[in-house]
């Protein structure tokens, strides 16, 4: 489902004397469906970078990155947001929302996007508000006055409205009381057990043992290793 | 007692060529607003300067003349154009509607059915309709071109939402033969089915616009409306008091300080015959 | 699928100098594509090229008609411009006094599309004004004042509802956001999300905010000197900036 061959990855900051900063070489994964993988390494590593060129808002220099069978190296934007719309999720850690926006609206918003009707959408939207413990008395409030650990819930709940069959999760777990780190968790599974192919960055250890089939060290990718 | 002094209906004759020119394009081109080199006449904008060029150019000697303002014979603008084309061409002129070849008129069309070989020359003050809600003329003049007149019942949308019913009363839009929106010049509505279909030739000048526009005999013209708002003919609410007529204009006249008044025909002619034949109205002496 | 609108090597020249060079680009229906750059970059004059307000010396805007399928709009004749302009385009000008009849009222603002394409019930006329009115989120008991007794915001919204009623498929937006207190501005970009999505319209966002094309845009285009300098998905483009004004675009932007 989530098929990476042979990417690279280079910075060229132009407006610091053009220097080259070549950070990621030879990077080659496959995720099944069903199947979670957890990319480890030390901070710096580039576990962020890759999930950002498999989202597709960092552009590789080389190999291809499928996903549901579109190379995202070489395809149109159209294409891109189409594959983002249908097939593949991404829980980041920050919530990123129009301000004004009911939350309600805003959890609701990637099902209204493959057209799912009002009604449906809004409510499996509170079904998983109601799951990950906001008040329903948020609800009709934009989340963007929220706390932290509410906004990274309703970002997850956000993420999980549609049954992506292939999704990313960066630190889903962060900032999370025991109870909600519960239900994110059981959310995961759930999303495999529906077939979803998944690639986390968890450094909660204790979760990524719960969830994650296999773990690749990313900095096996990292160009300095390979010189 | 033509005064020597001036050419025939004081206009040079090639002037009267050009305005010609002028007019036989403006009925080529029903309600199509023609350019012309207006002149500069012995009385001010605002007087008739265009309807006054107009009749110079189409009156022939034996042409019999009758100015109305207002629908009246005897008032100080039609009196002194009449008395100007007395003076400067030596024509005959009249007061009886259906005895006049040329008739230049402010603000009315004749109660009498004009007749073929007739002339009604209309003196316009402002020829664009689209002026008050779109005032670049380079503007106006594409959307006539390309027959873009939405904001023609924008007008009479406002009207609407503002009054309840359209009440614009003079100056009422039509549309040519389905092709151009023209302004009537600002007759009241009661008037304009009297433009559709009239045997006479209807002639527009405006004279400090510098437009001549024209409605050969027997034009097709349709007053603007919206399906739910259909264009209805203002009616009068009271018989004239001097003849009794129930299917005139008529105007609203103070009689005493007591606030006493009463409706006369505006159609002078009009009134006078009717009370020739012995029609009497409720004010009547 | 054929595109919606494809610009084919767009080129204005004022003289000696450079409006905006060689631009091409495709726009498929449902796209929204932003156009960034600074003052004096070519966008608006590209923008202007496109929606047929002014001729370009060089290029194509192929339109893919309802009627007859792609047509260059350059070459078409000015009736069938101007009649695209008032049923399939959209154009939403910066200063909402440029695009509103400030004499007329909201009703008869929203009205004047439908008019012009041969509107001629009133009640449906009012009808529909009215359901635009609340679509943009404008009181009806509005409906019979004029935009100059409106707040900015609100003036921005009823040239909104002015230029939506027809159901274009493809709206030209110059700064639609420009001039607007921050908080206006974040009303109006959800409410233009919303339209977007619901009716599944194509636009082109002219704007120097990063942020308005983060919201709406999904792709980006980055002008300088008139030329295109960097295009692609909107967050590809602003969290991985290839080119070095991009970059320096990006980096320039005060974070709050």
């Amino acid at each position: 489902m989530i098929d990476l061959q042979n990417v690279s990855k280079t910075f060229t900051l132009h407006n610091q004397g053009g220097a080259t900063i070549r950070v990621m070489d030879g990077a080659t994964l496959s995720v099944a469906q069903g199947e979670c993988v957890a990319l480890t390494g030390a901070s710096g590593a580039g576990k962020s970078t890759l999930m950002r060129m498999i989202y597709g808002n960092y552009m590789a220099q080389g190999g291809a990155i499928r996903v549901g069978g579109v190379d995202l190296v070489q395809a149109e934007p159209r294409e891109i947001i189409r594959i983002r719309r249908e097939v593949l999720g991404y829980v980041s850690q920050f919530l990123r929302v129009v301000p004004r926006v009911p939350t309600l609206d805003v959890v609701a918003e990637p099902l209204r996007a493959v057209g799912v009707p009002r009604d449906e959408a809004q409510d499996r939207a509170r079904a998983l508000l109601s799951q990950l413990n906001i008040p329903e008395r948020l609800w009709s409030l934009s989340p963007t006055t929220f706390s932290g650990g509410e906004q990274q819930r309703v970002n997850i709940a956000r993420g999980f409205a549609h049954a992506y069959p292939a999704m990313l999760l960066d630190e889903p777990t962060a900032s999370l009381d025991a109870a909600n780190r519960e239900v994110v968790l059981g959310l995961i599974a759930e999303a495999k057990a529906r077939g979803a192919a998944i690639v986390g960055i968890f450094h909660d250890e204790a979760a990524r043992d719960r969830v994650c089939d296999r773990e690749i060290d990313v900095s096996r990718f990292s160009p300095a290793r390979a010189a | 007692m033509t005064d020597q002094a001036y050419n025939f209906a004081y206009l040079d004759e090639q002037t009267k060529r050009m305005i010609r020119r002028a007019i036989l394009k403006g009925l080529a081109i029903p309600g199509y607003q023609v350019p012309f080199a207006s002149r500069e006449m012995p009385m001010p904008y605002g007087w008739g300067t265009g309807g006054v060029q107009v009749s110079a150019a189409v009156l022939t000697p034996d042409d019999r003349f009758k100015v109305i303002d207002q629908g009246a014979d005897d008032t100080t603008n039609a009196v002194s154009i009449r008395s100007f084309f007395e003076r400067t061409a030596g024509v005959a002129t009249t007061t009886v509607t259906t005895e006049a070849t040329v008739i230049q008129t402010r603000h009315r069309i004749p109660e009498v059915p004009l007749a073929e070989g007739q002339i009604l020359v209309y003196q316009v003050p402002i020829p664009e309709p689209l002026r008050f809600l779109e005032p670049r003329e380079s503007e106006t003049r594409k959307m006539h071109s390309l027959e873009e007149y939405g904001l023609m019942h924008v007008k009479l949308y406002e009207d609407i939402a503002r009054h309840g019913h359209i009440a614009t009363s003079y100056a009422y839009p039509v549309k040519v033969e389905g092709r151009y929106v023209m302004d009537p010049s600002p007759i009241p509505k009661f008037d304009n089915p009297k433009l559709a279909d009239c045997p006479a030739i209807q002639l527009f000048g405006a004279g400090r616009e510098q437009r001549i526009y024209a409605l050969p005999p027997y034009t097709q013209v349709v007053s603007l409306d919206f399906e739910d708002h259909p264009f209805e003919a203002s009616r009068a609410d009271h018989p004239c008091g001097l003849c009794g007529a129930v299917d005139s204009y008529l105007d609203e006249v103070i009689t005493d300080d007591a606030g006493g008044r009463m409706f006369v025909c505006s159609d002078t002619d009009y009134c006078e015959t009717r009370q020739a034949a012995g029609h009497r109205g409720k004010d009547a002496a | 699928m054929t595109p919606l609108l494809s610009v084919q090597g767009v080129t204005k020249r004022y003289g000696a100098h450079i409006g905006c060079a060689d631009v091409s680009f495709d726009l498929y229906p449902g796209e929204v594509m932003g156009i960034v750059g600074e003052s004096g970059s070519g966008k608006s004059t590209l923008l202007n090229c496109m929606a047929g307000h002014m001729a370009p010396d060089a290029g194509k805007v192929v339109f893919d008609t309802r009627t007859d399928g792609p047509r260059d709009t350059l070459t078409m004749s000015e009736p069938e411009r101007r009649m695209l302009g008032r049923t399939d385009w959209a154009f939403v000008h910066q200063h909402a006094r440029d695009g509103l009849r400030m004499g007329v009222s909201a009703g008869g603002n929203v009205g004047e599309r439908l008019m012009a394409v041969g509107a001629r019930h009133y009640g449906d006329i009012r009808a529909r004004a009215t359901d635009w009115l609340e679509r943009v989120e404008i009181a009806p008991g509005r409906i019979d004042d004029r935009p100059t007794t409106f707040s900015g915001g609100m003036q921005q919204r009823l040239q909104i509802a002015r230029n939506l009623v027809t159901g274009p498929r493809l709206v030209f937006m110059d700064e639609p956001t420009g001039g607007l207190d921050v908080s206006v501005q974040a009303r109006l970009l959800d409410l233009l999300r919303g339209l977007v999505r619901d009716m599944g319209l194509s636009a082109i966002i002219v704007t120097h905010d990063l942020a308005v094309v983060r919201l709406l845009a999904d792709r980006l285009m980055v002008m300088k000197s008139g030329h295109v300098v960097e295009a692609g998905l909107t967050d590809r483009v602003l969290d991985d900036p290839q080119h070095a004004y991009t970059q320096l675009l990006v980096s320039s932007v005060l974070q709050v």
